[in-house]
C-alpha cells in the first residue's frame, strides 16, 4: 500500500481536506474564468466594428480598408465551403477505416494502424502546410483541376482557370487533418456497441457487412454523427495549413478552384497589419463569429457522444 | 507504491527545472561571447519592402555596437498600427500614415516623424513560361489587368504592346499582397495617378479592396504565389524580384518610354522631385524620362518624444548611423541609397528627437 | 436458385465493402507516408550541423540556422508547461475526486469547450489581454496562449487517468485514516502517474507544434531569447515564414526545421505511445 499516513494529518483531515478543495476548485474555475475572459476581451475590441455595421457584418460582401467597410460573408463561406469539402471527403475514408479498425482486423494489424493515423493527427499543422504547398498544390493544379476543369467545365463547381492555390486544396488539407479525429471517435463508438448486437445478426446468418450496416452502425449512429461533428469543429477553426494553401482571396464564387478565404486564415493574415478601431474590431469580430460557430458545433457533438458514451455504459 | 510516489514527483520536478531553467538563462548563455555592451534590445515592425536591408544593418550594427536591433518584417499597415499601440520601439513603413492614423496615433504618444531610410522600386513579376521576350505594359493596361477588366494574356491591348510575343490564350492569375503592406501603398498610388477609373473604384492605401484572385501574404509569398502559378502576374518590390531572377516587365513611364526597373532608373525618379521638411512625400509617376515610375521612399516611424531614455539614445544612434555608413550596403541589395538632400532632412528630423524634452542626439 | 444467387450477390457485397473498408485504412496511412516521407526526404537533405549550432544570417548571405529559434521553441513550451501543468493538474483532480456531478460536469464541459477554441482565436486574445497593455510582444504572451491550449487537455487526461484508479484504493487509503487531500496526493496521482505523464507530454508535444497564436504574440526575433517580455523565435513561427518566402535558401531551411520539429513532435508521440501500451 502506498506510504503510512502521516499521524499528523489525522488530527485535523477537515482543514487540510477544505483547503485543498477550494484549490482544486479554484483551479478548475479558471477554466471557466479564461473562456469569460475571451468572450469579454474581443466583445470589447469587436464593439466599434458590432455598433457600426450591427447584424449587416454577416450578410456583407464588401472587404474594403480604405472606405472601412467590411463584411463576414466571403469569409464565413469560405469557411463552411473549406469545411464541407474536407468532410464530404474526410467521412467516407475515415467511417471506412473505422469499420477496418474496429470490425475486420485483428488487434495485431488494429493496434499499428490505429498508432500511425494518431501520428497523422499529431503533425504539426504548419508542416502539413509546407506540404500541401509544395507539394501537394502543383499536383492539384495540374493535372487534377486541369482534369476537372476538362471534363466537368459544365457544372460551375469545376469551371474557373486552375490555380492550384484554392478551396479545393483547403478542404483536401483539411480532410486529412480532421480523418484521424473522427477515424479515432468512430472506432472507439463502434468499439462500444456490445458484441451481442454482432452475434444475433451473425446467427441470423447474415454476412459480416450486413452485421455492419444492420446491427453496429444503426446502433452507434449518433456517436458517430458526433465524431463527424467534432471533425467539423476542427476543420472550421484550422488556421495555418489553410492559410498557406486558400490563396487569400476574398470573394464569393461557386467554383472550387478558385483561392478564397476563411474566417481563420484573414483573421492570421491581417490581424497584425490592421490599423484603426474599425478594421481590428471587424476582425475580432470574425474571430467572434468564428468562435461562436465552433462553439455551437462543439456543443452539438459533444451531446452526441456523451450519450453514445453513455449507452457504452449500460451496454458492459 | 512508494517508489511511484517519488517517480511521479521526480518527473514532476524535472519538468519544472528544466523548464524554469531553460525560461531562466537568458541570451549571454548562449550568445557567441563579445565585449560587454549596454544590455539595449530595440523592436522594430513593419514594412517587408527593406527587410533584407534592415536585417542586414541591424546585424553589421549589432557587430560594430553590440546594440540589437530586432526588425520583423511584418507589413507597413502592422508598422503602422504597431508603433501607434506602442508594441514596437519602431515602425517602419512605405506609405505616409494617414491624417486619421497620424491623429490617432498622436494623441497616444505626440508627434510622429517619417524619417526616410532609403527608396525603392516596384517590380512587376510574371510567370510566363516561353513567351520569347520581356513584356511591355503601360500604367493605363497595368491598372485593367488589376482591375480585372483585362483578363486573357492575349487580350488585343496587351498584344498591341508586345508585338514580337508569344502570348499564351490563358486566363491572367492576378496575384496581389493580401495583408497591409506598403508595397501596395506605392502601388495603388502609382495606379491611382494613372487610372481615374482605379482612384474611383480602388483607391490609394497599405490595403485596399481587390479584384484580382490570389492573396500572398507578405511580397515574400506574392512572390512564391507567381513562382507556383503559370500565367500570373504579381509585384513586388525591385529586390525580391532581383534576388530571385523572376522576370520583370518593362513599364511605360510618363515620359512615354519604356523602362526596366533597375537601381538608377530608381534614383532618377526621386531626382528633380522637391523634398518637403516632413519627407511625406510619394515619387510614382516622375516625370524623369530615365525614371521607372513605380518607386518610393521607405520609411522609420518614429515619435518624437521618447520615452525611454537607453532606448531613445540606441534607436537615435541606430538611424544616424544607417542613414550615412549604413547607406553603402544598399546598392549590394538592390536598394537606392539617400539623395544627400534627402540626408539633409532625414538628420534634420532625427535631431529633433527628445527624451524629457532635451535632444537625444547633437551634431 | 433464385436464393443462391442472391446469396452469391450478397457474399461478393460484403467482400468488396470489407475491401473497400481496408483501402481507407489504406490511404489513411498513405497520407501519413507522403507528408512524412516528403518532410524527411527534404529535411534531411537541407540539414546539417550549422542548422543548429548557427543564428540566422541576413538575407544574401548563406549558412545560418536555427538556433535560435529551437532555444525559443523549448522556452515557450517551458513557460506555457509552468503555467499549464498546476491549473490543469488541480482541475484534473476537482473532476476527478472533488466536484459532484453538476459541477464536474460544467466544468467538464468547459474545458472541452475551451479545448475547441481555434488556436488563432488564442493568439487575438494574448494579444490583446498582454501584449497591447505591456506594450511589447514577448515570450510571456506566447507561453500564456500556449498554456491556454495546454490547459484543458492536461485537465481532461488527468481526470481521465485518476478515473482509472480502482475505489478499492481510494477506500482502502481513507480506511487507514489518512485524510482526502492526502490520498488523492499520495495515492491517487502516483497511481494514475502513467496516465499523466503521458497526457501531459502529448499535451507539449502539441503546443510546440503550434504557430497561429505565436504570430501575434512571439513575433520572432533576429537575435535569438533576450528575455520573457521581449520578442522570442519558434520554430514553427519560422517554418510558416520562411516556407511563403520567395528565397531557396530560406524554404530549404523550412524543410530542415520541418523535419526537426516532426522529429520532435512524433518522437515525444512514438515514446510516450510505446511506454504506455507496454505499461498496460
Amino acid at each position: 500500500m502506498p506510504g503510512t499516513p502521516d499521524k499528523k494529518s489525522v488530527s485535523r483531515p477537515r482543514i487540510g481536506d477544505r483547503i485543498f478543495s477550494n484549490l482544486t476548485l479554484f483551479f478548475a474555475l479558471l477554466i471557466l474564468l479564461i473562456i469569460a475572459g475571451l468572450l469579454v476581451v474581443l466583445n470589447i475590441d469587436a464593439w466599434p466594428a458590432i455598433q457600426k455595421f450591427g447584424i449587416s457584418f454577416i450578410t456583407s460582401i464588401s472587404w474594403d480598408p480604405v472606405r472601412e467597410e467590411f463584411g463576414a460573408l466571403p469569409a464565413v463561406y469560405g469557411t463552411l465551403l473549406s469545411s464541407l469539402i474536407g468532410l464530404v471527403i474526410a467521412v467516407p475514408v475515415s467511417l471506412g477505416s473505422a469499420i477496418f479498425l474496429s470490425e475486420l482486423s485483428p488487434v495485431w494489424v488494429s493496434r499499428p494502424v490505429s498508432f500511425l493515423i494518431e501520428m497523422l493527427a499529431a503533425i504539426p499543422s504548419v508542416i502539413i502546410g509546407l506540404w500541401g504547398l509544395f507539394v501537394m498544390v502543383p499536383f492539384i493544379r495540374d493535372p487534377i483541376e486541369k482534369y476537372l476543369g476538362a471534363n466537368l467545365g459544365f457544372f460551375p463547381l469545376f469551371q474557373g482557370p486552375p490555380f492550384g492555390v484554392g478551396f479545393l486544396s483547403a478542404g483536401i488539407i483539411l480532410a486529412i487533418m480532421v480523418i484521424p479525429i473522427i477515424t479515432a471517435i468512430s472506432r472507439d463508438v463502434m468499439h462500444a456497441v456490445p458484441s451481442t448486437q454482432r452475434e444475433a445478426m451473425l446467427a441470423l446468418g447474415a454476412t459480416h457487412w450486413e452485421m455492419i450496416t444492420g446491427a453496429v452502425l444503426p446502433y452507434c449512429r449518433s456517436g458517430l454523427v458526433g465524431a463527424v461533428i467534432l471533425g467539423l469543429g476542427r476543420a472550421l477553426g484550422e488556421t495555418m495549413a489553410v492559410t498557406m494553401v486558400i490563396g487569400n482571396s476574398y470573394k464569393l464564387t461557386a467554383s472550387l478552384f478558385s483561392p478564397g478565404a476563411t474566417i481563420a486564415s484573414k483573421v492570421a493574415s491581417e490581424f497584425s497589419e490592421a490599423s484603426g478601431d474599425l478594421y481590428i474590431g471587424s476582425l475580432i469580430t470574425l474571430a467572434l463569429v468564428l468562435f461562436g460557430i465552433t462553439l455551437l458545433v462543439n456543443i452539438i457533438a459533444r451531446l452526441l457522444v456523451w450519450r453514445s458514451v453513455s449507452v457504452k455504459g449500460t451496454g458492459e | 507504491m512508494q517508489r511511484f510516489r517519488k517517480n511521479w514527483f521526480a518527473v514532476l520536478a524535472v519538468i519544472l527545472v528544466a523548464a524554469v531553467g531553460l525560461a531562466g538563462c537568458s541570451a549571454p548563455a548562449v550568445a557567441p561571447a563579445k565585449p560587454p555592451a549596454p544590455p539595449v534590445n530595440l523592436t522594430g515592425a513593419g514594412a517587408t519592402f527593406p527587410a533584407p536591408l534592415y536585417t542586414k544593418w541591424f546585424d553589421e550594427y549589432n557587430k560594430l555596437t553590440g546594440v540589437k536591433v530586432n526588425y520583423q518584417a511584418i507589413g507597413s499597415g502592422g508598422g503602422i498600427s504597431q508603433i501607434t499601440e506602442g508594441t514596437v520601439d519602431f515602425g517602419a513603413s512605405d506609405g505616409i500614415m494617414s491624417a486619421d492614423q497620424i491623429s490617432k496615433a498622436e494623441t497616444k504618444s505626440g508627434p510622429i516623424l517619417h524619417i526616410p531610410m532609403t527608396s525603392g522600386a516596384v517590380a512587376l513579376i510574371y510567370n510566363l513560361p516561353n513567351i520569347g521576350g520581356q513584356l511591355k505594359l503601360t500604367g493605363d493596361v497595368l491598372a485593367n489587368i488589376y482591375l480585372k477588366k483585362i483578363v486573357k494574356w492575349n487580350d488585343p491591348a496587351i498584344a498591341a504592346l508586345n508585338p514580337g510575343l508569344k502570348l499564351p490564350d490563358a486566363a491572367i492569375a492576378v496575384v496581389y499582397r493580401s495583408d497591409g503592406s506598403g508595397t501596395t501603398y506605392i502601388f495603388t498610388n502609382y495606379l491611382s495617378k494613372v487610372s481615374p477609373e482605379w482612384k474611383d473604384k480602388v483607391g490609394n492605401a497599405t490595403s485596399v479592396k481587390w479584384a484580382g484572385d490570389i492573396g500572398g501574404e507578405k511580397s515574400a509569398g506574392v512572390a512564391g504565389q507567381v513562382q507556383q502559378n503559370p500565367n500570373s502576374i504579381g509585384y513586388v518590390e525591385l529586390a525580391y524580384a532581383l534576388q530571385n531572377k523572376l522576370a520583370v516587365a518593362t513599364l511605360q513611364n510618363a515620359a512615354g518610354k519604356f523602362i526596366e526597373p533597375s537601381l538608377a532608373a530608381t534614383t532618377s525618379a526621386a531626382e528633380g522631385v522637391t523634398l518637403p521638411d516632413d519627407m511625406k512625400v510619394m515619387l510614382t509617376n516622375s516625370s524623369n524620362p530615365d525614371a521607372y515610375p513605380i518607386v518610393g521612399f521607405t520609411w522609420l516611424l518614429v515619435y518624437v518624444n521618447q520615452k525611454d531614455q537607453a532606448k531613445g539614445e540606441a534607436l537615435v544612434k541606430t538611424m544616424w548611423w544607417a542613414i550615412h555608413d549604413g547607406q553603402k550596403y544598399t546598392e549590394a541589395l538592390s536598394y537606392a541609397s539617400l539623395a544627400p538632400s534627402a540626408v539633409v532632412k532625414a538628420e534634420n528630423a532625427i535631431l529633433s528627437i527628445k527624451y524629457q524634452g532635451q535632444p537625444l542626439l547633437s551634431r | 436458385m433464385n436464393s443462391t444467387g442472391g446469396n452469391l450477390r450478397r457474399r461478393w457485397m460484403n467482400r468488396l465493402m470489407l475491401v473497400i473498408c481496408g483501402c481507407a485504412a489504406a490511404i489513411v496511412i498513405g497520407f501519413l507516408v507522403l507528408i512524412l516521407g516528403y518532410t524527411i526526404i527534404n529535411g534531411v537533405s537541407y540539414f546539417n550541423l550549422d542548422f543548429i549550432t548557427q543564428a540566422a544570417k541576413p538575407v544574401g548571405e548563406t549558412g545560418g540556422g536555427m538556433r535560435e529559434d529551437i532555444f525559443g521553441t523549448f522556452i515557450l513550451v517551458g513557460i506555457a508547461s509552468i503555467i499549464a501543468l498546476p491549473v490543469g493538474l488541480m482541475a484534473g483532480i476537482f473532476l476527478s475526486e472533488v466536484a459532484g456531478d453538476k459541477a464536474a460536469s460544467v466544468i467538464r464541459f468547459s474545458a472541452d469547450i475551451l479545448a475547441g477554441v481555434p488556436s488563432i482565436i488564442v493568439g487575438v486574445f494574448a494579444y490583446a489581454l498582454l501584449v497591447r497593455p505591456m506594450h511589447s510582444y514577448s515570450a510571456l504572451s506566447a507561453g500564456v496562449a500556449l498554456a491556454i491550449i495546454m490547459i484543458p487537455v492536461v485537465a481532461r487526461t488527468a481526470e481521465e487517468a485518476m478515473h482509472l484508479v480502482p475505489n478499492s484504493q481510494r477506500e482502502a487509503a481513507l480506511a487507514l485514516g489518512i485524510s482526502r487531500w492526502r490520498m488523492i496526493l499520495g495515492v491517487i496521482m502516483p497511481g494514475a502517474t502513467t496516465g499523466i505523464v503521458t497526457g501531459v507530454m502529448l499535451a507539449i508535444a502539441r503546443v510546440a507544434g503550434e504557430t497561429a497564436p505565436l504570430i501575434f504574440t512571439a513575433l520572432g526575433s533576429a537575435f535569438g531569447v533576450q528575455g520573457l517580455t521581449e520578442p522570442i523565435g519558434a520554430l514553427p513561427l519560422q517554418i510558416y515564414r520562411y516556407a511563403l518566402s520567395p528565397y531557396s535558401d530560406w524554404q530549404k531551411q523550412a524543410w530542415a526545421a520541418a523535419f526537426l520539429l516532426v522529429i520532435l513532435v512524433l518522437g515525444i508521440n512514438i515514446v510516450v505511445r510505446l511506454v504506455s501500451y507496454r505499461k498496460k
